[in-house]
């Protein structure tokens, strides 16, 4: 049974050693002209002002659940409109059941003020 | 086509009740804010309309939605189970939260959420309904556990169940994936059919045994049980008492469903297995609960211990054992619910006096409340006149029938050790002085449930031929 995975094993293996090899050709055969330029945030941007590990609001994080919830709506409604005709009526009430349940949770998101940033 | 799929509803009416009222109490909340009372009424009118359709549906074994649920006896016997202790949680729930603070309709919204996937690991039909199950009813309760958001212990609680759930749930389907890749299909009836050749494959058995592990973490037996006392000790004490009942029976309904129905033979390793979790259950979940302090604590332990009574009658694999796991969890959750409600009336607003200490003289000051918890207690330990007793010796009863008598023993003896620390609440509240008075304001909806669960003690444990016949028509 295992004798399938074969492939895969090999494929991995080659994969590690690929990138092995190349790491260490790289590190081997590449020139090094170290600067102090070099070890800037960006070599050719902005001046980097503050640390980046600093709190942020905790809103965001809540914008990105929000973002995900509706996000993944779209990913179950896009093979619903593919195969639309032939799903038929049936198709459609259950896709509508699925929106509306989330419309409630959306009703519910905006009236907790969850969407304002105040 | 369509008359089909109306048939399909009417077959899990009951589910799809439950869910109404969720999303009804999700808009009630959104046009009446902070409507925590409106809340609570609809909830429980939810829950028992749901109570209704679970009867009219009737008992005759139907499947549904291209087999993905199955309606009948089996679906019917847990979701009563979970809809009794939704009401008696809800009933129970409400002066405690006022007296906490903490009176939010998002409460009974999640509680609803949480039971309707209890129905749903109870209607599975194939492993991916038993995930959508287990993941609808355990997001609901991680944020249960935290739902006291400005008490440290709770917030503790809520991440500790939620990442060690979260693991548990990559067990879940990372098993049900290999038992995909092995049978090619997630359907328990027709994993069951094609059982014996694959008995042998290893990917099947692994697959099989991270099944085990996650559901062996669901309902918290040793060696996956580290979460359950300090789960138990943070979360607010009526989420804990839906913990250890609604959500330990939903635990077992999905188990046994899932080892019944595909991957329990006669002679299989998978019964080795679960004797051994069963008597570590037993043995580490009493001993470690002699030396507790906090009585929430000491429940949780026990809870672990009584984990592993059950899984002796799924270790037995016998009729005789799937019909002592119903029973046993019946006596377990009723008896569970009313003695973390007596709990809950005690605890003050600042989650102490839940101490054995705090109870002494409990009888001098409470003796209705003091005698409710004595029934209880003495349910707990196994001792005959209630209802525990009948769930334990029907426990054993199918354990020697299947020639494993030295698990039997085994959970003879670990009974014995628990009468110690189950009979000492007892002992301290009627031989003890107390040293302060305790402040108990029960509402009445409190006071009937409780002793409504204590009246359903007293009746399994005198006639325990109701619930017998019921379970036996399930198999």
């Amino acid at each position: 049974m295992l004798d399938n995975y074969i492939p895969i094993f090999l494929m991995i293996a080659v994969g590690v050693l690929f990138g092995i090899i190349m790491v260490k050709l790289n590190e081997w055969l590449g020139p090094k002209r170290p600067s102090e330029e070099k070890l800037t945030t960006y070599e050719s941007g902005m001046e980097p002002v503050r640390t980046a590990r600093e709190r942020f609001s905790v809103k965001f994080y809540l914008v990105a659940v929000l973002f995900i919830l509706f996000d993944i709506e779209v990913v179950f409604l896009y093979p619903w409109a593919v195969s639309f005709k032939s799903l038929g009526w049936l198709g459609f009430v259950t896709m509508t059941v699925f929106v509306v349940i989330l419309f409630l949770g959306f009703v519910y998101v905006w009236r907790k003020g969850a969407l304002e940033w105040d | 086509m369509e008359n089909n799929y109306l048939a399909d509803l009417w077959n899990s009416s009951p589910i799809v009740c439950v869910v109404l009222t969720g999303l009804v109490l999700l808009l009630v909340e959104s046009v009446r804010r902070g409507s925590g009372r409106l809340s609570y009424a609809v909830s429980l009118v939810g829950l028992a309309s749901a109570g209704v359709l679970i009867v009219a549906v009737g008992d005759v074994a139907q499947p549904a939605f291209n087999n993905m649920i199955v309606q009948g006896p089996y679906a019917q016997f847990f979701t009563v189970i979970f809809l009794v202790t939704g009401i008696l949680t809800i009933l129970l729930s409400r002066g405690y939260l006022d007296r906490q603070g903490i009176h939010r309709s998002e409460y009974y919204l999640l509680v609803v959420f949480a039971i309707s996937g209890m129905m749903l690991l109870a209607y599975a039909m194939d492993l991916i309904v038993v995930f959508l199950g287990i993941e609808l009813m355990s997001i609901c309760l991680y944020i249960l556990a935290g739902f006291m958001r400005t008490r440290g212990t709770s917030m503790e609680a809520a991440l500790k169940y939620f990442l060690l759930g979260a693991f548990a749930t990559g067990f879940l389907l990372y098993g049900i994936a290999l038992i995909y890749g092995s049978t090619g299909t997630t359907n328990l009836e027709q994993i069951a059919k094609s059982f014996a050749e694959h008995s042998a494959s290893p990917m099947f058995l692994v697959g099989v045994s991270f099944l085990l592990v996650a559901f062996a973490f669901k309902v918290a037996a040793v060696p996956f049980h580290m979460w359950a006392p300090d789960v138990y000790e943070g979360a607010p004490t009526m989420v804990t008492a839906f913990m250890s009942t609604g959500v330990k029976a939903a635990g077992f309904a999905a188990f046994v469903a899932v080892f019944m129905r595909s991957f329990q033979y006669a002679g299989s390793p998978v019964n080795d297995v679960l004797a051994a979790i069963a008597a570590a259950s037993m043995i580490i979940g009493n001993v470690t609960a002699l030396a507790q302090v906090n009585l929430k604590r000491m429940l949780a332990y026990s809870s672990v211990a009584h984990a592993g009574y059950i899984l002796v009658g799924l270790a037995a694999g016998n009729a005789d054992g799937f019909m002592g796991i119903l029973f046993y969890l019946v006596a377990y959750v009723v008896v569970n619910v009313g003695a973390f409600g007596i709990l809950s009336l005690v605890e003050d607003s600042n989650g102490q006096k839940l101490s054995y200490d705090d109870y002494a003289g409990f009888s001098a000051q409470r003796p209705f409340l003091a005698a409710l918890m004595s029934i209880f207690m003495f349910s707990l330990a196994g001792i005959p006149p209630f209802a525990g007793f009948f769930g334990k010796y029907y426990v054993f009863l199918a354990a020697v029938k299947a020639d494993m008598i030295w698990l039997a023993v085994l959970g003879v003896l670990t009974s014995l050790v628990s009468v110690y620390y189950y009979l000492r609440l007892v002992i301290l509240m009627y031989f003890r002085e107390g040293s302060g008075d305790v402040a108990v304001r029960p509402t009445w909806a409190a006071m009937l449930s409780i002793g409504f669960a204590a009246y359903l003690v007293i009746q399994f444990g005198i006639f325990p031929s109701i619930v017998v016949d019921a379970a036996l028509k399930v198999f």
